[in-house]
């Protein structure tokens, strides 16, 4: 892993000359808020948000991908054969991503790219992929990394990581990907020693002012939590909206739907969301899941304990505080994972109940 | 409205005690800036939890359909209407109900205080007419009216429509509002205009489908949104399914829409999409001089019938 040092305009022109090559994605301001978009000649990402309102796990996983096409007119000789969309796997960057998205790509990557299943939509698009990161000098009140294995910092699913430095940015190269979109672009890399960016690391995790502590998460017994008696009270203001798992860069499900216009059709992958009945609505008309109980239970515990007994990588969450910004009811996440890590079972109720 | 938190916790307590109600539904403090949560206490102790100030926007109307318990609630002006069209509705009933009613004084825009600063905003405190917000460590104070939620700019019904009990003495409604600038802002667009804005307005729905879900008038037990037999609508990004569940869901509240402000309040990204039912509230004012939920007696006009109505299409 290599420190270097690049000015900022020959960065700026750097990416201009990288267009030719890579199709840059970058954080872009939209009205008030910043979400990532496909770059245009001439356009530079805004590195001024503090963070995009959307994850941009878009980029990868997008909320409605047409995935297969077919034509039902008999007439055709492949009618009814299900043909694959072209998609558009030229190398491309995404320029500015925080290390908690990047964190995250690498979690929902644990369930697209399995050695049993592999979603070859997620694969292409993530091997086309060079993540340039962008560190967090100023985190938000609600950023929460440093309690859940990431940082402003962190390094984890990046290519190449961006720390701002005045008139200049501290780059730090973090795979063979990250070297080559260097070389690519051109750009004169001074080395730099590791002082001020060790520095600024320091800074910045403790300016991450919001933790929580989920290390008895993994020793609890999930049917005592599945039973606990705070879910009525954590689920009553809830919405059963789909705001915190749209929002969310780990949040991975979704729902195949087909469309069809006259004779032609086609597949597609949308998002889908735990907190909707029709989630878990059965043919039958049977709902395991019927109540809002249910639901919101379901999604903290896939988050906060399922997914940490299944893959031992600490929970579904890289602290990014999206949920928490946007809920409409201002359901807390690091509320809800305070009451199951402190979760007691009341020994003695359950002795008068045997 | 700081004062009013004393009675409210006062006369939620006595309910608790003497039996008269199971729960009491009202707002806690939540843990950001211009949020509060929804809550009910089942116990006295519970009520201690309960606070009232100008960010209580969310509609507890929404919190009663199908419940069975004796139930107290606290509610604004708008949401003692929805109680009463949710009684009308027949989704909760005026027997199970102690409604504990809050002269309002307004609640304030989030999404607004939000813009008008470029640092995250760290605190926000009211005292009266004065709002005072602070961020990136500098203190701003503005002022209320300036900056209140756009339906409690124009709310004509800031009492309680009803109750069993009052917060506080009654406070003066608003007079002299202009209730549909922006609705008429809109009707003076021409065809293509009115399109573009649509558009642009939706354009940044994500269909979480919180504007709905927020609504008291929302509660079907399949939102059509949801069927699959047959489809109406699809379920991606499209505009034309975007566009569909945005109007449809509208037109669904005619003449129920009590523009209480839940679902603009609610929405994430902050689409304005209550311009759509503030159309249909305006309608059904102009041609049935109704105002949803102002009466637990009368049925609203889109589901009733007069012999003598004056228009024959119907005869």
């Amino acid at each position: 892993m290599k420190l270097v040092k690049i000015d900022k305009k020959q960065w700026a022109e750097g990416l201009e000359s990288l267009k030719k090559s890579f199709r840059l994605l970058g954080p872009v301001k939209e009205d008030s808020y910043y979400s990532f978009k496909a770059l245009k000649e001439g356009e530079q990402p805004d590195f001024s948000f503090l963070n995009t309102r959307l994850s941009p796990k878009s980029l990868l996983f997008p909320q409605s991908e047409a995935i297969v096409e077919y034509s039902l007119d008999e007439r055709d000789e492949d009618h009814h054969v299900m043909k694959a969309i072209e998609t558009d796997d030229s190398p491309r960057a995404v320029l500015g991503i925080r290390p908690c998205d990047a964190k995250a790509v690498t979690l929902v990557n644990l369930n697209f790219d399995t050695s049993e299943y592999k979603d070859p939509y997620w694969v292409k698009a993530l091997a086309a992929t060079t993540f340039i990161g962008l560190a967090c000098d100023t985190p938000k009140s609600t950023c929460f990394c440093t309690s859940v294995g990431c940082g402003p910092y962190h390094e984890e699913g990046l290519d190449l990581l961006l720390a701002d430095e005045g008139e200049t940015y501290l780059v730090k190269i973090l795979t063979e990907k990250g070297g080559n979109f260097l070389s690519t672009a051109g750009l004169e890399a001074v080395d730099e020693d590791t002082t001020l960016f060790d520095a600024k690391k320091k800074a910045a995790e403790a300016k991450i002012i919001s933790t929580i502590a989920t290390d008895n998460l993994k020793g609890q017994d999930i049917l005592d939590l599945h039973e606990a008696p705070f879910w009525e009270d954590i689920s009553f203001a809830c919405l059963n909206c789909g705001t915190c798992t749209y929002t969310c860069p780990t949040c991975w499900c979704f729902d195949l739907q087909d469309e069809i216009h006259g004779k032609s059709g086609k597949r597609f992958k949308n998002w889908d969301s735990c907190m909707f009945p029709l989630f878990t609505l059965h043919t039958t008309g049977h709902n395991p899941r019927g109540t809002k109980l249910q639901r919101v239970r379901q999604r903290f515990m896939h988050k906060l304990k399922y997914f940490v007994d299944k893959y031992d990588q600490g929970i579904m969450c890289v602290g990014c505080g999206r949920c928490v910004n946007q809920c409409p009811v201002n359901i807390d996440i690091r509320k809800v994972c305070a009451l199951m890590n402190d979760h007691k079972v009341d020994e003695q109720a359950c002795a008068v109940q045997e | 409205m700081l004062d009013y938190i004393d009675k409210i916790k006062e006369i939620s307590e006595r309910l608790l005690k003497d039996c008269s109600v199971e729960m009491v539904i009202g707002f806690r403090k939540g843990t950001l800036p211009m949020m509060n949560e929804p809550c009910f206490a089942r116990t006295p102790e519970d009520v201690g939890q309960f606070v009232w100030d100008s960010n209580c926007g969310i509609n507890l109307a929404n919190y009663l359909t199908d419940r069975k318990e004796r139930i107290g609630i606290v509610a604004k002006g708008c949401d003692t209407r929805n109680i009463a069209t949710h009684i009308i509705e027949n989704k909760i009933s005026r027997e199970q109900l102690v409604v504990i009613g809050v002269p309002c004084k307004g609640m304030i825009d989030k999404h607004k205080i939000a813009t008008l600063f470029a640092d995250e905003i760290q605190t926000v405190t009211e005292n009266g007419e004065k709002i005072l917000v602070t961020a990136g460590g500098k203190e701003t104070p503005l002022n209320k009216s300036d900056v209140l939620q756009k339906n409690c700019a124009v709310c004509t019904h800031r009492n309680p429509v009803f109750y069993d009990e009052l917060a506080a003495e009654k406070v003066e409604e608003q007079q002299d509002v202009d209730r549909y600038a922006d609705v008429q802002e809109i009707e003076a667009m021409d065809t293509q205009e009115k399109w573009d804005y649509f558009e642009s307005l939706l354009s940044p729905c994500i269909r979480c489908y919180a504007c709905k879900n927020a609504c008291p008038l929302c509660y079907c037990p399949t939102c059509f949104v949801d069927e699959a037999k047959p489809q109406w609508v699809g379920k991606g990004q499209d505009p034309t399914d975007v566009r569909t569940f945005h109007f449809l869901r509208a037109f669904h509240c005619a003449g129920r829409c009590t523009d209480c402000g839940a679902c603009e309040r609610a929405c994430p990204v902050g689409i304005n999409m209550r311009v759509f039912t503030k159309k249909l509230e305006k309608d059904c004012f102009e041609q049935f001089g109704w105002e949803a939920g102002m009466s637990l007696d009368e049925r609203p006009p889109l589901d009733t019938y007069r012999p003598n109505d004056p228009n024959d299409f119907i005869k």
